[in-house]
């Protein structure tokens, strides 16, 4: 296979890809991402489904069905408020109406199964009260924030502090641009795609694991050695683990694929649907921002500590002052500190006669 | 992790053994659910039709939910949707107060006009009493009641008890109170109007005049025991205003009268909880009512007085009517979605990890047995159904579960590259995937607890087969697919790399490997 192939070289730095050292330009996209679906959301808003707004969804199933007599049935019935009625395939008939007494709905029934002649019972209605869609909104709040909190925790205790920031940013980055993408298509919000969107937490973080785990193997000890720089070592771990989050993400993608293929075309719209979809936007950019957020950030939080701009100097310094992917702003202070250290720690330090290209 | 290397060679028949000792387990478990006669799964009313109601309690702002207020209001409830005769309806209330109402079968209006009905408490004067079979109740017309106190005069001749008319006496005599459907509750309860209602246990029936005390007017009510007159268990109750007046007039006109109009019915939600014979003019505010009464059946009557006294009044959140076509519509639908998405992933593992690809099909079919074992006996044990969100969720841990394979998969693959034998690679690069697979499952165990935590309704199911799923998934990595690479890193197809192992030299692109410096 030929990405098999590109595995073994991703792996051994033969073939790579300078994700960390352009970090500038992912932050740049994302920043504009964000800003595009901070505007989005502003200016459009999301579309609520009846979970939030209260109201009906009545479902007939029948040989022939058509919009327009799904709408003079509803009228017949006393549904004088805006209705949107919807064909599903062939046989399908959604009706969706505002929030309306019981004794509406209940005509609206009778006079659907009447039109279409199929029994009242085959009618599927579904009815939600207006204030249901606040409770799911403040639990689906608590529950982001708690997550956060928690994962937070546990990812310093696992990793460390900074890993643990780096991902948390990657994630509300991710269910912020989805949330902004829903904002901009105008997809359906309901529930489901509220569950959908807490999910994407689960799944964003998986890859961000996975990788960040290769970064802390790559650097630790890193700066007994001026081999590399942290941002060199955690751009290898990138392209190191980059068939594997390639694949990873594939392979879950495919099932929340074929629920939203399946879910769509079969069931036209209902939980499948709009739970899959979350998923289906949130993995894509789950998977993106694990390579281009997180670890980019991670990055750039280490870069800042003294101990790692000593170490990009020595690299530097051994490369024979080959840029570095460092700011240089410290470049006095760095000096001393360099051979302060090269004096401690003698013969590990020299140079090697073929220093490590990049 | 290299000091580790060494505690992980572990002896070849040791894997041979987790494999077994899990098929055992595995075995012992489904012999279980066979010998427990659940073979088939609980489905949700999504995927078999049916009708399902929630509501939630209307508090104040800042209000809190009392507790026992909604145990009570479910108790309510139970009683209409029983009446149904609906089997498996299930009537619960969940931690923040809302009350589900489910009813298999059939989708009808009729549940939520039941369930819908807010419950009243009011007090009535008791005008004519009689067995709840309808079949043994003779006429009330006797010539002896010819007593004043009707307010209209009744337009037959006064062989009927006072307040009773030739109307009210024949749907009296036509009630039958040991039909469940009379029994409902919730039904048109004017209290401008005389009623004829049964009994709650259906023993008695009885017509009764206009409402005189309302529910709200009743500002305590407790059980207590009366220690002192050795009268046993009985219920104090005390009135507000407007509550005291009202019960004094009562009280003071029916005590002369001759029995059964000198009781006050207590009715809720339509239904005689009690009658109690009224003993004399009771002006100040508080009563007592004693009878034969055990500590449970006065705290009962306590509590339907205080509660039914300020009727929980409960919104209706969501109603959700599917018909048998659709529920299994959404049954195919979901597994069709299931069998589409195992075959996708199973071709591409194969594709992609040719015979490696064999040993994370194995560990699908293995965590799916487990799964769907799970599924079987967690309806036995916790009174597990599926729903279409949690065959969703199930779905979406096809994606989780392989996961974990292609990190170890792509560990083991590294550490070959590395140019360590097939053998010790198998542990090595085990040592590294373990602690990545453990530390990414459970960010999803958290992921998937927090998500049942906070949500609500059906999505819980999602988050429900989701945690299970990924639990599974955690159990299929160690005690399978894990012994499996070991047992097949001793066979030749792998260890000596074979084009279609997925550990060739060629697709691991190891050629160049020799003399470069080890990382």
């Amino acid at each position: 296979m030929a990405l098999s192939g590109i595995g073994g070289r991703l792996y051994r730095g033969d073939t790579s890809f300078n994700f960390i050292a352009k970090r500038r330009r992912w932050f740049a996209a994302s920043g504009l991402l964000i800003i595009i679906s901070a505007i989005a959301l502003g200016t459009q808003g999301l579309k609520l489904g009846i979970e939030f707004k209260g109201g009906s969804v009545l479902t007939v199933k029948a040989a022939s069905v058509t919009v327009a007599d799904g709408q003079a049935a509803l009228k017949s019935a006393g549904v004088t408020t805006e209705s949107i009625v919807q064909k599903i395939g062939t046989d399908k008939l959604r009706l969706q109406t505002t929030d309306l007494p019981q004794s509406t709905i209940s005509a609206a029934r009778t006079a659907l199964a009447a039109t279409f002649k199929v029994d009242p019972s085959n009618i599927d209605i579904q009815t939600v009260g207006p204030s249901w869609g606040k409770e799911i909104t403040h639990k689906a709040i608590y529950g982001l924030i708690g997550f956060l909190i928690v994962v937070m925790l546990y990812l310093a205790m696992a990793f460390e502090p900074k890993m643990a920031l780096s991902a948390i940013v990657a994630v509300i980055h991710d269910v912020f641009i989805t949330v902004g993408i829903y904002a901009l298509v105008g997809f359906d919000v309901t529930p489901a795609t509220v569950i959908g969107f807490l999910t994407i937490l689960g799944y964003s973080l998986y890859d961000t694991v996975v990788v960040f785990d290769k970064v802390r193997e790559n650097t630790k000890g890193i700066t007994a050695t001026a081999k590399q720089t942290y941002s060199q070592a955690a751009n290898l771990a990138l392209n190191q683990t980059l068939v594997r989050s390639f694949n990873t993400s594939l392979i879950a993608l495919l099932p929340v694929a074929s629920i939203l293929f399946v879910g769509a075309g079969l069931l036209g719209a209902g939980t499948l649907k709009d739970l899959s979809l979350a998923l289906f936007i949130g993995l894509a950019t789950g998977t993106y921002s694990s390579i281009f957020v997180a670890t980019p950030l991670l990055a750039t939080l280490h870069e800042r500590e003294p101990a790692m701009q000593a170490l990009a100097k020595r690299v530097s310094a051994r490369s024979g002052g080959v840029e570095s992917t460092v700011d240089k702003n410290t470049a006095g202070v760095v000096t001393s500190t360099h051979s302060k250290e090269s004096h401690e720690r003698g013969p590990r330090n020299q140079p090697k006669r073929k220093p490590r290209r990049r | 992790m290299s000091a580790n290397i060494s505690k992980a060679t572990k002896k070849p028949a040791k894997s041979g053994r987790t494999i077994a000792a899990l098929l055992v387990i595995f075995i012992a478990f489904a012999a279980l659910a066979i010998f427990q006669g659940d073979t088939k799964l609980k489905l949700g009313l999504d995927l078999r039709g049916g009708t399902s109601v929630t509501l939630a309690p209307k508090v104040a702002a800042g209000g809190k939910v009392d507790t026992a207020a909604v145990e009570q209001a479910v108790a309510i409830i139970r009683q209409r949707v029983n009446s149904l005769g609906v089997a498996e309806s299930e009537v619960s209330s969940q931690s923040n107060g809302d009350i589900i109402v489910s009813v298999p079968g059939n989708s009808s209006s009729r549940v939520v006009d039941l369930v819908g009905a807010t419950a009243q408490l009011r007090f009535r004067q008791v005008l004519a009493v009689g067995a709840g079979n309808a079949a043994t109740t003779a006429s009330l017309a006797t010539p002896a009641a010819t007593k004043a106190g009707a307010k209209k005069p009744a337009a037959t001749p006064a062989t009927f008890p006072s307040g009773v008319t030739m109307a009210l006496d024949t749907a009296f005599k036509n009630l039958d109170c040991t039909v469940p459907a009379n029994r409902q509750g919730g039904a048109i309860d004017d209290p401008n109007q005389p009623l004829i209602s049964c009994s709650r246990d259906g023993s008695s029936k009885y017509i009764l005049a206009a409402a005189e005390v309302e529910g709200d007017q009743v500002s305590k009510a407790s059980a207590v025991l009366d220690n002192t007159n050795g009268n046993g268990w009985m219920v104090l109750l005390n009135f507000n205003g407007a509550g005291t007046s009202a019960f004094g007039k009562m009280t003071t006109r029916v005590t002369s009268l001759a029995s059964p109009q000198n009781q006050a019915a207590i009715v809720l939600d339509g239904l005689v909880v009690s009658a109690p014979r009224i003993n004399e003019a009771i002006n100040t505010g508080s009563a007592q009512i004693s009878g034969s009464f055990t500590q449970t059946l006065a705290t009962d009557l306590a509590n339907k007085l205080k509660y039914g006294a300020l009727p929980l009044s409960l919104s209706v959140q969501e109603i959700n009517q599917i018909s048998p076509t659709l529920g299994s519509d959404q049954l195919h639908a979901g597994l069709l979605a299931g069998l589409i998405g195992l075959i996708l992933v199973v071709l591409y593992s194969l594709l992609y990890y040719r015979g490696l690809g064999l040993v994370s099909v194995g560990s699908l079919l293995v965590a799916g047995s487990i799964t769907y074992l799970s599924f079987l006996l967690l309806g036995k044990w916790i009174g597990f159904t599926l729903t279409l969100a949690g065959i969703a969720g199930a779905i979406v841990s096809i994606g989780i579960t392989a996961d974990s394979f292609i990190v170890y998969f792509e560990r083991l693959r590294d550490e070959v590259r590395d140019g360590r034998s097939l053998r010790t690679a198998v542990q090595t690069g085990w040592l590294r995937a373990r602690r990545t697979i453990l530390v990414a499952d459970f960010v999803s165990l958290i992921a998937a607890g927090l998500l049942y935590f906070f949500a609500v309704g059906g999505v819980r199911g999602f988050a429900f087969t989701l945690g299970l799923t990924t639990f599974v998934d955690l159990i299929v990595v160690f005690f399978f697919t894990k012994p499996l690479v070991t047992i097949l890193s001793k066979v030749a197809f792998y260890s000596e790399g074979n084009n279609l192992s997925g550990l060739s030299a060629k697709s691991l692109g190891v050629v160049a490997v020799t003399g470069k410096d080890a990382l």
